[in-house]
């Protein structure tokens, strides 16, 4: 069973105050407050275009927000010179809602892209170690020399989270890794969730619909509800409320009727 | 009344943001193309990218229409007697204007399409972002790259069709006039000048710039959803043949001034 509060002495690696951003009209977070602390899987809950993708874009500086802050391992992330910025996400591991894979490369190219072009001091036989360690972490190394059409949605979901392993981050953010994935594949990503949370030291957002995931990998869970973070603490206290914008979670993925 | 008024203003409006756009884009291009890292290699290969997607069809249109040109050429001067200036005549309409045209419609129709539909699929299943978190410049591994590779490789290709184009037509005249090939090289060298060559290589240049720009433009600023990837294929080649014509009217008048 995993250590259920490794939190408030942590300190904070990403630090969220009062984000705003809006698309046209459609105000998608208002006023959102989040903290990752060090070493801590949060799993991120909410409805489906409540904005948690923009969240984690614009954690990663892919979007930026309208007003508020966000702090990620100390650097104000709107802030940035392109350089800096580049230098941040080298410590960020982003894996994708739908994995994108580079479809024209074969695995082993995925993995090695993002050494190649950051790491430009390594010698060829470090890089292939390096592909071979996380292959195997994510348990892959057969696919190596496939191309990413010819594999599976969960052998996808495994490619591209090793992708972002390869860079050895700090922080890693998963948008939906078990979305579309049968219950025995989902069984194994969140191993593999937590492996990587052991394994790497990273600290980790979660996103997700899945309850059995959120339960297996978070050591806390904030939910997303109206723009905000109105619900942030372990799985108990987090369901441990009569609100009808939250127990249908519970209801569906737990009672069976 | 009222509404066709707001929707012509709409449509201005939204015209004009997108010359914006593509003004930025195009300053952005000149930004990263100057700035380190260069991306040498991958220049290299989307320059043999470019090479090996039109280098089959180039080849045939190329021979075929010198083969015509010349034929359908022919009555006219026989009436004069006139046939022996034919290799210069097909030269020179070759150099000038029908090997950057046609090499540039072409490349338009194969390169530009599958560079539109290359970064639109990339840019809708989000791999371009992916680049971008993974702390790769996606615009200047992706669209500087491609835009050198055009502005390079279809100047090439541009006097390969026209070498092509002249066998084609020395094939036709071969076959009237008792005509040894190195005197009908000769005849075509005799006619050319350094302006020719100049403007037809300066043409190509743009032509290819062109072509790769409105192709990665399109891609990049593709829509959500598979229609969006047809719908940049589709406007890379359009948008890129109806520019290839007005810069070719445009080059013309200005070669024009230098001539006389
Ligand atoms: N680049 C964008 N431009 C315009 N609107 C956007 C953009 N990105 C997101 N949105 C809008 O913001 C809202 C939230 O999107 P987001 O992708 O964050 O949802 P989500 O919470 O991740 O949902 P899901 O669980 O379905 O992935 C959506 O309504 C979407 O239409
Ligand atoms: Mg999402």
């Amino acid at each position: 069973m995993l250590q259920k509060s490794k939190t408030e002495n942590s300190k904070a690696v990403i630090t969220i105050r009062d984000v705003n951003k809006s698309f046209g009209d459609y105000h998608v977070l208002r006023g959102a407050d989040l903290d990752l602390y060090e070493g801590e899987n949060l799993v991120v809950l909410g409805r489906s275009g409540t904005g948690k993708s923009v969240l984690i874009k614009i954690i990663s500086g892919l979007l930026k927000q309208d007003s508020g802050m966000v702090n990620v391992l100390g650097k104000d992330v709107a802030n940035l010179s392109p350089k800096e910025l580049l230098e941040l996400r080298l410590r960020i591991g982003f894996s994708f809602q739908n994995s994108a894979l580079y479809d024209s490369m074969t695995v082993r190219e995925n993995l090695e892209f993002p050494l190649v072009r950051n790491r430009k001091n390594l010698g060829k036989a470090e890089i292939a170690q390096a592909v071979e360690t996380v292959l195997d972490a994510v348990g892959l190394s057969q696919t190596i020399n496939q191309m990413p059409s010819e594999l599976s949605g969960g052998q996808r979901k495994r490619i591209g989270i090793a992708r972002t392993l390869i860079l050895r981050p700090e922080i890693m953010l998963y948008d939906e890794p078990t979305a579309g994935l049968d219950p025995i594949t989902c069984i194994e990503i969140n191993n593999l969730i937590n492996e990587v949370q052991e394994r790497f030291k990273t600290s980790s957002i979660i996103i997700t619909h899945d309850l059995t995931c959120a339960k297996a990998v978070g050591n806390r869970i904030a939910m997303l509800l109206d723009g905000q973070f109105q619900r942030v603490g372990t799985f108990d206290e987090v369901f441990d409320t009569a609100d009808e914008r939250v127990t249908p979670f519970y209801d569906y993925n737990f009672i069976q009727e | 009344m009222k509404k066709i008024v707001t929707r012509i203003s709409q449509r201005f409006t939204n015209m004009f943001l997108e010359l914006y756009r593509v003004h930025l884009f195009i300053l952005k291009f000149f930004k990263e193309a100057f700035t380190a890292p260069f991306e040498g290699r991958e220049v290299l290969r989307q320059c043999y990218q470019v090479g090996y997607r039109s280098l089959a069809l180039i080849s045939l249109t190329g021979f075929i229409t010198g083969i015509v040109f010349t034929k359908q050429s022919r009555p006219s001067l026989a009436e004069f007697g006139a046939t022996s200036w034919l290799p210069s005549l097909v030269g020179i309409a070759m150099l000038r204007t029908l090997a950057p045209l046609l090499t540039a419609l072409i490349s338009a129709g194969k390169v530009g399409s599958s560079i539109g539909a290359e970064l639109g699929s990339m840019k809708v299943t989000e791999q371009i972002d992916a680049m971008e978190v993974s702390a790769t410049n996606p615009f200047s591994y992706l669209v500087v790259t491609r835009v050198l590779a055009t502005s390079i490789t279809i100047p090439i290709l541009t006097f390969y069709t026209a070498f092509v184009a002249l066998l084609g037509a020395f094939v036709n005249v071969s076959t009237n006039e008792s005509t040894s090939f190195s005197a009908f090289v000769q005849s075509f060298l005799e006619s050319i000048t350094f302006l020719d060559i100049t403007a037809s290589t300066i043409k190509a240049i743009v032509f290819g710039f062109t072509i790769g720009m409105v192709g990665c433009y399109q891609g990049f600023h593709s829509s959500k959803g598979t229609e969006g990837v047809g719908k940049a294929a589709n406007s890379a080649v359009v948008v890129g043949m109806f520019l290839v014509f007005i810069e070719e009217v445009i080059a013309t008048q200005i070669t024009f001034l230098f001539r006389t």
